[in-house]
């Protein structure tokens, strides 16, 4: 059993929690990501590693409600458990060597981007952080890039806070001022990962994006997390949650991996609503 | 004592009805009752030279506990196979036993060889019903023993070590300690119970086991010896499933059987109301002819699939499966595809409208029949696909069952530890590696193979890493 030491809103529909898993918080590096069950009858699910603190023993996730366990993991407490907590998994974002990074996060995909810019602040690099949402009340984390980046831009799609559009507007404006990055790192929905790589292909500067595919054990058992690599002119499979989960974007077959995240979505969305309807119950 | 039977049959195992137990999730076989249990050691001829050991991986003392039977003493018989065998609940249930110690039997040689794994099942189920003896441990020598992966091959070597002595501390990577014997191998052929049961008695003689620590991530091997351990067994198991590198095994609806498998058992997708999901239903095709193979088909046909195949590139004789899962899986109404190998997987496409929800799914498989050729380096007779006989087979799943690949994961943190071309650990005789104090068996060594052999490496190291802490 792992302890939720500390529990934070962030907006309607994200949350962060800290958790206590000193093994884990020990060696979390940016760009991994953990496996959790809520309880016993749960599921297993992957989170990408938000945050840890290597003193105080504990790996901070933040994550959006999509469905049912999320929507179970939200209303647990301070102070409660949850049943399994295993990490970290996968491989660190490579930062060796990166001086000018452009970051551009999507959503909650900016709660797995934040660890990577403190870590590029961290050593230096110059950090660029380009920050997407839907909308104002959405909006999460600026202050936290503005710490760790030299420049923060915040985009709505309606325009409610920030500049209106999306992430690839001031991207392709400073491509097209002539600005230059030794990489640009994406996190964030699919089809958002998919306009970025395309509007930084061609300026050849290398752009890899975190992926996040369904998962069952998360160690390298299962092949769930599969997805598709185009090498030199050839299709060869790679395993999120051992090769990854972070690609070279510009050999993603991102439209594969939609159509794969999207194999289960009749059945999330009933067990997402029952859940929910549970919930309500509970509340009456 | 009673007269030895002549009789040239074994005593059947009782079982489920075929048309009942393809729609439920309960234990197929039901084992013997005392009566034909003694009926049957009685046509064990008690050999002196017993054959029967020496086709055991774990040499099980066999006619000594048979005897055991014969004379009603099921507890006494017990007590000799635990001397050999850390889970005999278990091993009565998956093993092959007739290429192994039954294979051996001279009663096999005019007639059906003695029943030694329904023998070995119905003695260990007997002290599971009436007894909560754990085995004998020697008093604590204050010496600690790590061991990584609470499968076949961990349990084996974790056990023997806690009789030994040893303070023996078991790394899971899932939240549930069993391995394959959990996630891999269905309910309907070995409970689940069982192997709980099995892993109490182990923590009944002193074992520790941790669950959700993934060594190589979490905790590397050279931690574990800073940890105070001073040998590491590893039994991490096979890894990473294998694809074919055909088109559409990227579509929704295909599966590793690893992933079906887990999603089944580990995960209880068979329940009614589970969280994990899986796709029950329509057509399935398995591919491979593996006792994985032939568990991910019955699973399916458990789940509610209209038909179910089993699409093999060789023939009947060469299928590897253990003959009694075949003969099962014929019974429930799986359909052998034999002499068939996939070449394509076909999916769904609306070219019109990108989000038709039926984008992606299967529709069907395209196979090619297949002729056997001269043999191959091992004598297995190569298959070979015949010219324009393509066809193509109506399913919504396909399951991948053509085996594993190494997991990189503890390799790729361990410095000094060797693998071979294909990945597996490389091991002396005894299972020790390349490093010091580090010993490897099971599928992290041999790549997929059987429980017994797992077990059977389990135990070697054992002795190995005992005789290693002595020096």
């Amino acid at each position: 059993m792992y302890k939720i030491v500390s529990k934070k809103i962030l907006n309607p529909t994200v949350v962060m929690m800290d958790i206590d898993a000193p093994l884990v918080a020990k060696k979390a590096e940016a760009g991994q990501f953990i496996i959790l069950r809520v309880d016993s009858e749960g599921e297993r699910i992957p989170l990408t590693v938000a945050g840890y603190d290597r003193e105080a023993g504990t790996v901070k996730i933040i994550f959006q409600i999509v469905g049912a366990t999320t929507e179970k993991l939200s209303h647990k407490n301070e102070g409660e458990y949850i049943e399994d907590f295993a990490g970290p998994l996968g491989l660190p974002t490579h930062l060796e060597g990166l001086n000018n990074v452009c970051i551009v996060g999507g959503g909650v995909g900016c709660a797995i981007a934040l660890p990577v810019a403190q870590a590029l602040k961290a050593k230096g690099a110059k950090v660029t952080s380009i920050i997407g949402f839907r909308s104002r009340d959405l909006v999460i984390l600026e202050e936290e890039f503005g710490a760790a980046s030299d420049e923060v831009i915040v985009m709505t799609d309606d325009g409610s806070y920030g500049r209106q559009g999306n992430v690839c507007v001031p991207l392709n404006e400073m491509f097209a001022s002539g600005r230059e990055f030794d990489k640009v790192i994406t996190i964030g929905p699919l089809i958002m990962m998919k306009f970025v790589v395309e509007a930084t292909r061609p300026t050849g500067i290398p752009c890899d994006v975190s992926m996040n595919p369904i998962m069952i054990d998360g160690t390298g058992m299962c092949g769930g997390c599969r997805l598709t690599l185009n090498i030199d002119g050839k299709r060869v499979t790679k395993f999120a949650c051992v090769d990854g989960p972070d690609f070279d974007g510009y050999q993603v077959d991102f439209d594969e991996a939609m159509l794969r995240g999207a194999a289960y979505r009749d059945f999330e969305r009933h067990s997402y609503e029952s859940t929910c309807n549970l919930f309500k119950k509970e509340v009456k | 004592m009673a007269k030895a039977n002549m009789n040239p049959k074994k005593n059947p195992m009782p079982t489920q009805d075929a048309l009942l137990r393809a729609h439920n999730f309960d234990e197929v076989a039901l084992g013997y009752d005392e009566a034909t249990a003694i009926d049957e050691a009685l046509r064990c001829l008690n050999c002196k030279n017993m054959p029967c050991v020496s086709g055991c991986p774990v040499n099980i003392h066999i006619p000594e506990f048979i005897e055991r039977i014969k004379e009603g003493d099921f507890e006494g018989a017990y007590q000799i196979i635990a001397k050999s065998s850390t889970l005999p609940a278990v091993c009565g249930r998956v093993c092959p036993q007739e290429t192994q110690c039954e294979a051996k039997c001279v009663r096999g040689i005019k007639g059906e060889p003695v029943g030694i794994g329904r023998l070995e099942r119905f003695v260990a189920d007997w002290h599971n019903m009436h007894s909560d003896v754990a085995p004998e441990c020697l008093p604590n020598n204050g010496h600690k023993v790590a061991v990584v992966g609470s499968g076949p091959s961990g349990l084996t070597c974790a056990g023997d070590l806690a009789k030994a002595g040893y303070s023996v501390t078991v790394y899971e990577a899932l939240h549930t300690a069993g391995g394959v014997l959990v996630y891999g191998i269905p309910e309907f052929r070995l409970p689940k119970a069982i192997v709980q049961k099995e892993v109490d008695t182990l923590k009944a003689m002193g074992v520790e086991i941790v669950t959700n620590v993934v060594i190589g991530k979490t905790l590397t091997v050279d931690e574990l010896f800073d940890m105070g351990y001073e040998a590491v067994f590893i039994g991490s198991g096979a890894g990473l499933p294998n694809f074919m590198g055909i088109p559409g095994e990227a579509l929704c609806g295909v599966y590793s059987a690893n992933e079906y498998l887990t999603r089944s058992n580990l995960m209880k997708a068979y329940l009614d109301s589970p969280e994990t999901p899986i796709m029950k239903g329509g057509k399935v095709a398995v591919v491979g002819g593996g006792n994985v193979a032939m568990d991910a088909a019955r699973t399916a046909l458990r789940l509610g699939a209209e038909k179910v195949y089993i699409v093999y590139r060789r023939s009947m004789d060469e299928l590897p499966a253990r003959r009694e899962e075949v003969e099962h899986a014929e019974e429930e109404g799986i359909e052998f595809r034999l002499l068939c190998n996939p070449v394509e997987i076909l999916g769904y496409n609306n070219p019109d409208d990108r989000s038709d929800p039926k984008n992606g799914f299967v529709t069907g498989m395209k196979c090619i029949r297949m002729e056997l050729g001269e043999p191959d380096e091992r004598g297995r007779r190569r298959p070979v696909a015949i010219p324009d006989s393509e066809f193509t087979l109506d399913v919504d799943t396909v399951i991948m069952s053509i085996g594993t690949s190494p997991n990189p994961l503890i390799k790729s943190t361990t410095e000094g530890l060797e693998v071979n071309r294909w990945g597996g650990i490389i091991v002396t005789e005894d299972g020790a590696t390349t490093k010091a104090g580090v010993y490897a068996g099971g599928d992290a060594v041999t790549g997929a193979a059987t429980v017994i052999s797992a077990m059977g490496a389990g135990k070697i190291a054992a002795k190995a890493i005992d005789e290693y802490l002595r020096k």
